[in-house]
C-alpha cells in the first residue's frame, strides 16, 4: 500500500519541485558553493573507506612510504590470506550469520504478532497492554540487573543471549502497530463475512499488505544483530562464542593499541610477516566487515528510509 | 445458568481471545526481560551476596548512593557525560539540518541520489568498523601523521591524547551520522506546500527570506521534537562509540557513566554500586524524557505519547 502511493506520488512531486525551483533559483555562485560543499561531504565520507580498501591490497612497505593512496600499490592478497586463515574470525562470522538469521526471524514473529494484537483498539485492556510496551522506552532497569537475571536463568555465555533478551524492540513494535492500525477495518470485516477465521485474516489479508513494513522492521533487526557488540561484550566472556563485532574489535582496535608501543607481530605467521603488517591486516578486516553490509545496502537504503518516513509520519 | 450471560465485559474478552493469544508471547517477553530486572534494582539498596541471592541479601539503605555521591569519580563521570553530550548537541545537531537544506537545493536528481547514497552508508557500519577507518586515518602511520611529518612537524598521537579526545569523539560522530540524520528533515522539507514559496515570492521575498519564513517554519516541529529528544538523552553520551576510543590514559576526559558502570559491574563485580549508578542514570533519564514530552506537547507540536 505504502509502496504504491510512494511510486504514484514520486514523479508528481518531482515535477512540482522543478517548477517551484525554476521560480526561485539560487544565484550561480550560491548554487556552485552548495554543490562544492556537497561534493566535499561525499568525498570526506568516501575517501577514508577507499583508502582502507587500497591499503588492504597493498604491501606494507608502501604504506610506510606513503599511506595516501586510493588504489593498491604492489598488489598482494597476503592480508586477505591471513584473515581467511584466522579461525576465530571465521567462527565469529558464522555465529553472527546464525544470530542474524534466526534472531531476525524470531524478532519478526514476536513483534508482528504483538503489534497486530495491540493494533486492535477495541479489546478490553488495550491501553494497559500498550503501556506495558511503552514503559520500557522510558525507563530501563540498567545493565547490572539484566546481567544478574541472565546469569540466574542460565543465558550467560550462551549464543542465545544475543537473540532472546532482545526479542522485541518497543520502537519497532510501535512502528508496526501503527501500520497495522492504519489498515482499514473494513478489509478485515469483509473477509470475516466471507467466513475467514482470525488466523486466515491475519495470514491472507494483513500480512500481504504489510510486506513493506515487515521488510523495514526486519532490516532494522538484522542490522542490529549484525552490528551487535553489547551482548558479546557484556554477556559472553568465552571468546570462542564471540560475535563478529567483538572479534573485529580485538583485531582492529587492539592491534592498534599494541602499535602504540612496541611492534608486536608475533601473531603474524612468518611468511606473511615480511609482506604485510598489522595496518594491512586491519584494513583487510575492515573491508571484510564492510562487504556484507555493502551487498545488502540497496535494500537497506530503500527500506530504512521508508521506515524513517513511517515513524515520522505516525510515530 | 442462562445460556446467554449478559456479562458484557466477559463476552468482549472471550470474543477477543485470539487477539490476547497473539499478544501473550510479547507480554511474557517484556515481563521477563524488562520488568523482572526491575526487581534486581533492589540490590542498589542491599549488600548483595551471590550465594544468598537478591532476596536474602541484607538491606543497607542508601549506603551505595552515599558512596557514589561522595566518591571522587562521580563528578568526573557526570561532567564528562554531560560535556560530551552537549558538544554533540551544539555541533552535531545543526549539521544534518544544513545538509538537508543544501540537498534540497540540488536540482540534479542523479547527483542528489549519489550524495545521499554515499553519505548514508556509514550509518550502517558498526562503531567497531567505523573507528577502524578513523584509526587508519589518524594512526601513527596514517595520512594525517604523514602530512604532519612532511610539513616538518612532529607526529601527533591522537589516540592517547586527553586534549583531543572529546573533539575526536564529536567529529567522528558527526562524520558517521550527518548524512543519515538529514533524511528526516528531507522528508519534512518535501512536505512543505510549494504554494507557500510562490506566495512568498509574490510578496517579494528573496531566497534567504523564503528559507527563513517558509522553509524553517515548515520543519520547525521536527527540529523541536528531535532537539528535545536529544536533550533528554543527555546522560547517554554514546557507549558504543566512546568504548572504541577510550583507554585508561583518557579516563579523566572520556570516562562516561556507561563505560564506568560496565567496568565496575561486569569487570569488577561491584554489582551494588554499579546498579546504583545505573539507577541514578535511569531515573534522571526518565524525568528528562517525560519533561521533554510535556514541553513538546505544550508547544502544540505532536508529542511522543
Amino acid at each position: 500500500m505504502v509502496e504504491q502511493t510512494a511510486h504514484a506520488t514520486q514523479p508528481v512531486s518531482e515535477l512540482k519541485f522543478s517548477t517551484r525551483r525554476s521560480l526561485d533559483a539560487n544565484p550561480w555562485w550560491a548554487q556552485s558553493l552548495i554543490y562544492l560543499i556537497l561534493i566535499g561531504a561525499g568525498l570526506i565520507t568516501l575517501l577514508p573507506m577507499v583508502n582502507v580498501w587500497a591499503i588492504s591490497f597493498s604491501e606494507a612497505h608502501e604504506i610506510y612510504k606513503n599511506p595516501m593512496m586510493l588504489w593498491p600499490k604492489s598488489f598482494t592478497l597476503e592480508s586477505y590470506k591471513y584473515i581467511f586463515n584466522t579461525q576465530v574470525l571465521l567462527k565469529a562470522f558464522g555465529i553472527t550469520v546464525f544470530v542474524t538469521l534466526v534472531g531476525t526471524f524470531l524478532n519478526l514473529l514476536f513483534t508482528a504478532t504483538g503489534a497486530y494484537g495491540l493494533s486492535k483498539t477495541h479489546i478490553p485492556g488495550h491501553r494497559f497492554l500498550l503501556w506495558i510496551v511503552i514503559i520500557p522506552m522510558l525507563f530501563g532497569a540498567g545493565l547490572i540487573p539484566m546481567y544478574i537475571l541472565l546469569k540466574n536463568i542460565g543465558l550467560l555465555n550462551s549464543i542465545w543471549v544475543m537473540i532472546i533478551p532482545s526479542l522485541v524492540a518497543p520502537f519497532n513494535l510501535i512502528l508496526m502497530r501503527n501500520f497495522f492500525w492504519s489498515i482499514p477495518e473494513s478489509l478485515e470485516e469483509s473477509a470475516r463475512i466471507d467466513g475467514a477465521s482470525d488466523m486466515r485474516v491475519l495470514w491472507s489479508i494483513i500480512l500481504p499488505l504489510s510486506k513493506p513494513v515487515i521488510a523495514t522492521v526486519g532490516l532494522f533487526y538484522a542490522v542490529g544483530h549484525w552490528n551487535d557488540f553489547f551482548s558479546g561484550l557484556f554477556f559472553i566472556s568465552d571468546n570462542s562464542k564471540w560475535p563478529l563485532q567483538m572479534v573485529l574489535r580485538s583485531i582492529i582496535i587492539d592491534f592498534n593499541m599494541l602499535n602504540m608501543g612496541t611492534q608486536n607481530t608475533n601473531t603474524l605467521n612468518d611468511s606473511s610477516r615480511l609482506i604485510v603488517q598489522p595496518e594491512n591486516i586491519k584494513a583487510a578486516t575492515i573491508i571484510f566487515a564492510i562487504v556484507p553490509i555493502l551487498l545488502v545496502y540497496p535494500f537497506l537504503q530503500k527500506y530504512f528510509v521508508k521506515g524513517i518516513m513511517l515513524g515520522s509520519v505516525k510515530g | 445458568m442462562s445460556a446467554k450471560p449478559v456479562h458484557a465485559l466477559g463476552t468482549r474478552i472471550w470474543k477477543s481471545r485470539f487477539i490476547y493469544l497473539l499478544i501473550l508471547p510479547t507480554i511474557i517477553y517484556f515481563a521477563i526481560f524488562t520488568y523482572a530486572p526491575f526487581y534486581g534494582i533492589t540490590i542498589a539498596f542491599k549488600d548483595y551476596k551471590i550465594i544468598a541471592g537478591i532476596m536474602d541479601s541484607p538491606w543497607v539503605g542508601f549506603k551505595h548512593f552515599e558512596a557514589m555521591f561522595t566518591s571522587e569519580k562521580f563528578p568526573t563521570l557526570l561532567k564528562n557525560t554531560i560535556i560530551i553530550s552537549l558538544y554533540r548537541l551544539l555541533f552535531g545537531f545543526p549539521i544534518p539540518i544544513l545538509f538537508a537544506l543544501m540537498l534540497n537545493e540540488v536540482r540534479h536528481m542523479l547527483f542528489k541520489r549519489f550524495i545521499q547514497t554515499v553519505t548514508y552508508f556509514p550509518h550502517f557500519l558498526s562503531w567497531v568498523v567505523f573507528a577502524g577507518i578513523i584509526y587508519n586515518f589518524i594512526g601513527p602511520s596514517g595520512i594525517i601523521n604523514l602530512v604532519l611529518v612532511n610539513t616538518g612537524l612532529d607526529k601527533f598521537n591522537f589516540t592517547t591524547n586527553p586534549d583531543v579526545f572529546r573533539t575526536l569523539v564529536v567529529i567522528t560522530a558527526i562524520l558517521k551520522e550527518f548524512g543519515w540524520g538529514a533524511i528526516i528533515y528531507l522528508a519534512a522539507l518535501s512536505g512543505i506546500d510549494s504554494q507557500l514559496y510562490e506566495a512568498a515570492k509574490i510578496d517579494g521575498a528573496g531566497k534567504l527570506r523564503q528559507i527563513w519564513h517558509v522553509t524553517l517554519p515548515g520543519i520547525r516541529p521536527i527540529i523541536a521534537l528531535l532537539f528535545c529528544l536529544q536533550l533528554a538523552g543527555i546522560l547517554d553520551a554514546g557507549f558504543d562509540q566512546i568504548f572504541m576510543f577510550l583507554n585508561p590514559a583518557l579516563y579523566d576526559v572520556g570516562d562516561i557513566i556507561d563505560t564506568y558502570v560496565y567496568r565496575l559491574g561486569i569487570l569488577q563485580s561491584q554489582f551494588e554500586l554499579a546498579t546504583a549508578v545505573g539507577l541514578f542514570k535511569g531515573v534522571i533519564g526518565m524525568i528528562l524524557i517525560i519533561t521533554a514530552n510535556t514541553i513538546i506537547r505544550r508547544m502544540g507540536e505532536k508529542s511522543l505519547w
